[in-house]
C-alpha cells in the first residue's frame, strides 16, 4: 500500500495550542471554591513518630482541615502493588508499599506525615509550621552495601533484613562456559541515583460534584485509566463515577506512572470529604524528595571469552536500591538483568540480583528504567576484554553480534512483561557499520587522534551498542469515529507527556481514512472519552496504542467503503477513498464526503438493516504477545581538558532501528531528548546524600541539568527492521536515546585521557569533573 | 491591600496584590493568563519568562508591585488578534522545538528578546549562551537552537519565510 501519511515529517497538531499558551496543564485548573493542600513531610530519613499535635494548625484562620494517619480511619492502608513479582522459580519478593500518611514511623526524608487543606496555599503552608511532631530519630540505612551488613538498621522492622527481593535467572551453563574460557574479565561497577526532573512537577486537582454524584480528578499521571480504576476502588465509588483527566503533562519520563503516590490517594479523598475542590501542586523542593528516583545499582560481573574474543558466558550479581518501599515491583532490576545480554549472542548467562530497602525516596522506572545498567556492564566488560585480548573494541563487538538470520532470537530468561526475552527482529551489524562510517572510525584512529595527541590535546572516541525491549503488552485500545463535519476523532487510554501522540496517532488514522492529518482530533488521557488501557511506559505508546489505532481506523475504513458502495450501488473495489471523500474510480465528480456518509449512517427516521451499527465508528484493542526489540549504536568524539577534566563533545552520532518510522521529525526529537537525559545522567546529575539520609542537593541550583551549552548537535541515522509483532512494524523509541550514554562517556573519556595505559578504568556513572579528577588522581 | 497598575498584552489592569505577590502569581492567578509556567522555586528553569517593557524577565523572581506602570507581554500576547502566530512560535512548530511544551512559553519569550537584542544576527554559540537560563528536559535543545536561528532571519528581514526544517533521512 502506498503510504501517504505514515513516515512523513508532519509538524505537530498539538503545537499551536502549546505555543499560544492555551494548553491546559493541571496547575491551570481553577474551580470555584477551590481549596489548596500542602503536606508536612518528614525531615528525618528514619524516625519513630511519638506524637503529632495539629491543634494549632487547625485553629489557624483559613485552615479547613488537617489530616493525620489517624484521621483517615479505614481509608489508611498501604497502596497497591503495581507490578507483581515475575513468574520466575525461587523469586523472593517482600511487598512493602507506601502509605498515604506515615503512622508510627517515617522511612525517608519527605515522607508525608500530615496534610493541611486551606483557603490558599499560603495559609496551608503557614499551617504546616504550626504542626508539632515529636520524632525519635532512628539510625538510617543509606549505603546500598551497608544495608546488607550484619546488624544494619532495618528499614522495615518486621523484616529480618533489608532485602526486598531476590531473583536468579540463568541461560545455558555458565560454570561450563567458565571452565572452557581462555580468558576471564571480572569487574565491579557502580551506577548512582538520579532523578528524572520533568519541567512540570506533579499535581492533582480533585472535585466532587454532589449533584452528579461524580468525582473528577486532574492528575499529572502517565496512566489515567489505572488511576481512575484504583481511585474508584479505594473510595468505594463505581468506576463510572470517577473521571480522571491527564491533560497536557509537562514531561513524565517514568516517575509520573508510579502509583499511587500518597498525594494521589489523599487529595481526591479530601475533595470528597470536604465537598469542595482541592488542588495540590508539588513544588520543586518537594519533587526532589517525594517523586520517585532511579538508577542506584552495584554490579559484580564476569565475562568468559574464548581466545578469539567470542563470549562464552556472563555472570552478574547486583544490588539495586529500591528505596523505602517497593510498590513498582521488579521492573527496573529485571530490565537490567535482561538488557545486559544486549545485541550479543551469549550462550550462557547467570544473573542474581537483590533489591534492597534503604531510607531513601522510592525507586520506580525512569527513562531507560534499568536498561542502562545492563548496557553499562556488558559494554564496559567488552572494552576491558578487547584491551586484554589485544582486539579492537569494534572488532570484539562485531564478533559477538547476533547475526540477522538468528531472529527471533531467544534469550530464555523472563523480561519485565513476564514473557521470555525474545528479540523479534534486527540487523545489528548494519547499525554498527553505519555508525562507524558516520563517526569516521578508521580516520579517527589513524589521523585525528594521533594528530590531536601530538598537539597535546586529549581527544577520545566512544562507540557503544544497545538494545531496548519496547512496546510491551498487555494492551491498549482506540476508538475512531467519523464526525458529521467530516473530521475524525480518535480516543485512546494512554496518557501523553510530549511524545507527539496527537500527531503520530492522527497520521495512522489519516493513512486509513484518507483525511488530512490536521482533521484528526486525538484525545488521550480522559477516561470519559476512553476508559480501557494501561498507560504510557516502556516505550509503548506509538507501538501498542498505535497498532490499536491502526486496527480501529481500518475497521472504520471498511464501514466507510461499505456505506459508500451502498450509496453509489457499486462494488467497493470501484471506490477511491482520499481527500476526505469517497469517489468512484475514474469518475471523480461522483463523490460523497465522509461527513455525509457519517450523517447517512445515523438516520433519525426509517429503518436500518439488522446487524448494522449506527455511525462510522469502531473500537479495537491490540495486545502484542511480547515486546519489540529496538537497537542502536551511539558513537561520540570527545575532548577532555586535562586540567579541568571538563569534556567537550565534538561529534555525536546516533544510528537507531525502531522498525517502521511513523514520523521522522518526532522520532528525531525523541532520540535527541533521550540523549540529552543520558548526558545529564552520565556527567551532571547525581543525587548526593549525607550519611544520615539527607538529600543534599534538592534544587535545580544544586542538581545540575544539562543546559543548551551542554547538549551537542547530533547526527542521526536510521536503519529499518520492521517488527513482525504488530501491523505497522513499529518498535518503541522513547527511551532509547538515554540508554547507552553512560557506557559511551566512560569509554570515550578513558580513550581521551588514555587512562587504561595508566591502569585506570572508569567503572561508574555518573561522572563529573571533580569525580573524574578523583578517579584520575587515585582519590578512590 | 496595595494596588498595581500595569498593562498586560496591551490591556490595562489595576490589580490588588499583597506585598509578597509575585508577577507570575498575578498573571496566572489574578489575570488567569496560565500560559506562563512555574517549573522550580529557585529561578533556574525559566518557564516563567515574560517581557517587561520588552525585556525578558523571570516573572517568578519579580514582585508584582515592581511592575507599576510597566507593559508586560506574556506568551498569550504574541499571536495577532486573528490567531496568526508570531514567527518565533511558527519556527518552534516548524522545527519541532517543543515536546511537552511546559518550558516552551519561557523559551519563546527568551528567544524573542535574544533575537531583538542582536540585530546583527546570532551565531549558534550565542543562541546557546542566550538560552542558558531556560531549562528544557524533553528536546535536547538543538531543535530550539535551530528554530531561533531560523526565526531570527525572518525577524531581521533576511528572509521572508522560515527555511524549511531538515529531517534526517530514513533508510
Amino acid at each position: 500500500m502506498e503510504t501517504r501519511h505514515i513516515g512523513r515529517a508532519v509538524t505537530r497538531n498539538e503545537d499551536a495550542r502549546l505555543l499560544a499558551g492555551r494548553a491546559l496543564f493541571v496547575d491551570d485548573v481553577e474551580l470555584p471554591g477551590m481549596l489548596h493542600a500542602a503536606f508536612l513531610r518528614s525531615p528525618h530519613a528514619h524516625a519513630e513518630i511519638r506524637s503529632v499535635d495539629v491543634a494549632a494548625a487547625r485553629a489557624r484562620p483559613g485552615v479547613v482541615a488537617v489530616v493525620t494517619a489517624e484521621d483517615l480511619g479505614a481509608y489508611w492502608k498501604p497502596g497497591p502493588l503495581l507490578v507483581p513479582p515475575p513468574p520466575i522459580p525461587g523469586v523472593v519478593f517482600r511487598q512493602r508499599c507506601q502509605v498515604p500518611l506515615a503512622r508510627g514511623v517515617v522511612r525517608h526524608v519527605g515522607e508525608p506525615v500530615a496534610m493541611v487543606v486551606a483557603e490558599s496555599r499560603y495559609i496551608a503552608e503557614d499551617a504546616l509550621a504550626d504542626i508539632v511532631v515529636d520524632y525519635a530519630p532512628l539510625p538510617a540505612v543509606g549505603d546500598l552495601e551497608a544495608a546488607l551488613a550484619p546488624g544494619a538498621p532495618r528499614v522495615h522492622a518486621d523484616l529480618p533484613d533489608n532485602i526486598a527481593a531476590e531473583v536468579r535467572q540463568a541461560k545455558g551453563d555458565y560454570a561450563a562456559a567458565r571452565a572452557r574460557a581462555a580468558h576471564l574479565v571480572r569487574r565491579r561497577f557502580r551506577y548512582d541515583r538520579g532523578a528524572s526532573i520533568p519541567m512540570e512537577t506533579r499535581g492533582i486537582v480533585a472535585a466532587w460534584d454532589a449533584k452528579a454524584d461524580r468525582l473528577t480528578v486532574w492528575d499529572t499521571t502517565q496512566a489515567p485509566v489505572v488511576i481512575r480504576n484504583g481511585l474508584a476502588a479505594m473510595l468505594g465509588l463505581a468506576e463510572s463515577q470517577v473521571r480522571v483527566v491527564a491533560p497536557f503533562i509537562g514531561g513524565g519520563f517514568g516517575p509520573k506512572i508510579m502509583m499511587f503516590y500518597p498525594e494521589e490517594m489523599l487529595v481526591p479523598w479530601a475533595a470528597l470529604r470536604l465537598g469542595r475542590p482541592v488542588k495540590w501542586i508539588e513544588d520543586r523542593l518537594e519533587h526532589f524528595f517525594a517523586t520517585t528516583h532511579e538508577r542506584g545499582q552495584i554490579h559484580e560481573a564476569e565475562l568468559a571469552l574464548d581466545a578469539e574474543g567470542r563470549i562464552l558466558g556472563v555472570r552478574d550479581e547486583f544490588l539495586m536500591d529500591t528505596g523505602a518501599y517497593d510498590p513498582y515491583g521488579l521492573t527496573v532490576p529485571l530490565n537490567s538483568q535482561c538488557t545486559l545480554l544486549n545485541c550479543y549472542d551469549i550462550p550462557a548467562y547467570e544473573s542474581r540480583f537483590r533489591a534492597v530497602f534503604t531510607n531513601r525516596t522510592l525507586v520506580s522506572p525512569y527513562r531507560g528504567a534499568g536498561r542502562q545498567h545492563g548496557i553499562f556492564v556488558i559494554e564496559r566488560l567488552l572494552d576491558a576484554a578487547a584491551r586484554e585480548l589485544g582486539l579492537d573494541r569494534v572488532e570484539i563487538r562485531r564478533r559477538n553480534l547476533i547475526p540477522p538470520d538468528r531472529f527471533p532470537y531467544r534469550n530464555e530468561i523472563i523480561y519485565q512483561d513476564f514473557a521470555p526475552l525474545t528479540y523479534d527482529s534486527g540487523d545489528y551489524a548494519a547499525l554498527l557499520d553505519k555508525a562507524l562510517a558516520a563517526i569516521r572510525y578508521e580516520r579517527f584512529l589513524s589521523e585525528e587522534q594521533p594528530r590531536a595527541r601530538a598537539e597535546g590535546r586529549h581527544l577520545g572516541l566512544g562507540i557503544v551498542c544497545y538494545v531496548e525491549g519496547t512496546g510491551i503488552g498487555p494492551y491498549e485500545g482506540a476508538k475512531v469515529r467519523v464526525q458529521p463535519s467530516g473530521k475524525v476523532t480518535l480516543a485512546t487510554g494512554i496518557g501523553t507527556q510530549g511524545q507527539g501522540h496527537f500527531t503520530v496517532l492522527a497520521q495512522v488514522v489519516a493513512e486509513q481514512l484518507g483525511v488530512d492529518v490536521r482533521d484528526v482530533e486525538v484525545t488521550t488521557g480522559d477516561t470519559d472519552q476512553f476508559d480501557w488501557g494501561v498507560g504510557t511506559f516502556a516505550s509503548r505508546g506509538a507501538v501498542v496504542a498505535g497498532a490499536a489505532t491502526h486496527e480501529a481506523a481500518a475497521a472504520v475504513r471498511a464501514k466507510v467503503l461499505k456505506a459508500a458502495a451502498e450509496h453509489f450501488e457499486c462494488a467497493e473495489a470501484d471506490l477511491v477513498l482520499a481527500d476526505g471523500k469517497v469517489s468512484i474510480a475514474g469518475v471523480p465528480e461522483r463523490a460523497i464526503t465522509l461527513g455525509e456518509l457519517a450523517r447517512l449512517a445515523n438516520p433519525l427516521r426509517g429503518a436500518v438493516k439488522p446487524g448494522t451499527e449506527p455511525g462510522l465508528e469502531a473500537t479495537r484493542y491490540f495486545g502484542p504477545e511480547m515486546g519489540a526489540t529496538a537497537a542502536g549504536v551511539h558513537a561520540m568524539v570527545i575532548e577532555v581538558d586535562a586540567e579541568t577534566l571538563r569534556p567537550t563533545i565534538h561529534r555525536y552520532v546516533v544510528v537507531h532501528d525502531c522498525g517502521t518510522v511513523l514520523n521522522p521529525l518526532i522520532l528525531a526529537g525523541q532520540i535527541q531528548g533521550g540523549v540529552a537525559q543520558g548526558i545529564g545522567n552520565a556527567f551532571f546529575e547525581r543525587l548526593v546524600w549525607s550519611e544520615d539520609g539527607q538529600l543534599l542537593n534538592a534544587s535545580l541550583a544544586d542538581y545540575l541539568l544539562p543546559t543548551s551549552l551542554d547538549v551537542p548537535r547530533m547526527e542521526l541515522h536510521h536503519t529499518v527492521t520492521p517488527s513482525p509483532l504488530n501491523p505497522l512494524g513499529t518498535k518503541g523509541a522513547g527511551e532509547a536515546g538515554a540508554i547507552p550514554v553512560g557506557a559511551l562517556f566512560a569509554q570515550a573519556i578513558e580513550d581521551a585521557l588514555d587512562l587504561p595505559s595508566r591502569g585506570i578504568e572508569i567503572a561508574e556513572i555518573p561522572l563529573s569533573p571533580s569525580r573524574l579528577w578523583e578517579i584520575v588522581h587515585g582519590g578512590g | 491591600m496595595p494596588q498595581v497598575n500595569l498593562t498586560v498584552n496591551g490591556r490595562s489592569h489595576t490589580v490588588e496584590v499583597e506585598g509578597r505577590t509575585l508577577l507570575v502569581e498575578l498573571l496566572r492567578e489574578k489575570l488567569r493568563l496560565t500560559g506562563t509556567h512555574v517549573g522550580c522555586d529557585t529561578s533556574q528553569c525559566g518557564a516563567c519568562v515574560v517581557h517587561i517593557d520588552g525585556e525578558s524577565v523571570k516573572s517568578c523572581t519579580t514582585l508584582a508591585l515592581q511592575c507599576e506602570g510597566a507593559s508586560v507581554t506574556t506568551i498569550e500576547g504574541l499571536a495577532k488578534p486573528d490567531g496568526t502566530l508570531h514567527i518565533m512560535q511558527e519556527a518552534f512548530r516548524e522545527y519541532h522545538a517543543l515536546q511537552c511544551g511546559f518550558c516552551t512559553p519561557g523559551m519563546v519569550m527568551s528567544a524573542i528578546d535574544l533575537v531583538q537584542k542582536h540585530p546583527e544576527g546570532l551565531t549558534e554559540r550565542q543562541i546557546r549562551e542566550g538560552l542558558e537560563g531556560n531549562l528544557c528536559r524533553c528536546t535536547g535543545y538543538h531543535n530550539i537552537v535551530k528554530a531561533i536561528a531560523a526565526a531570527a532571519e525572518v525577524m531581521h528581514g533576511k528572509r521572508d519565510t522560515l527555511r524549511p526544517a531538515e529531517v534526517m533521512a530514513a533508510g
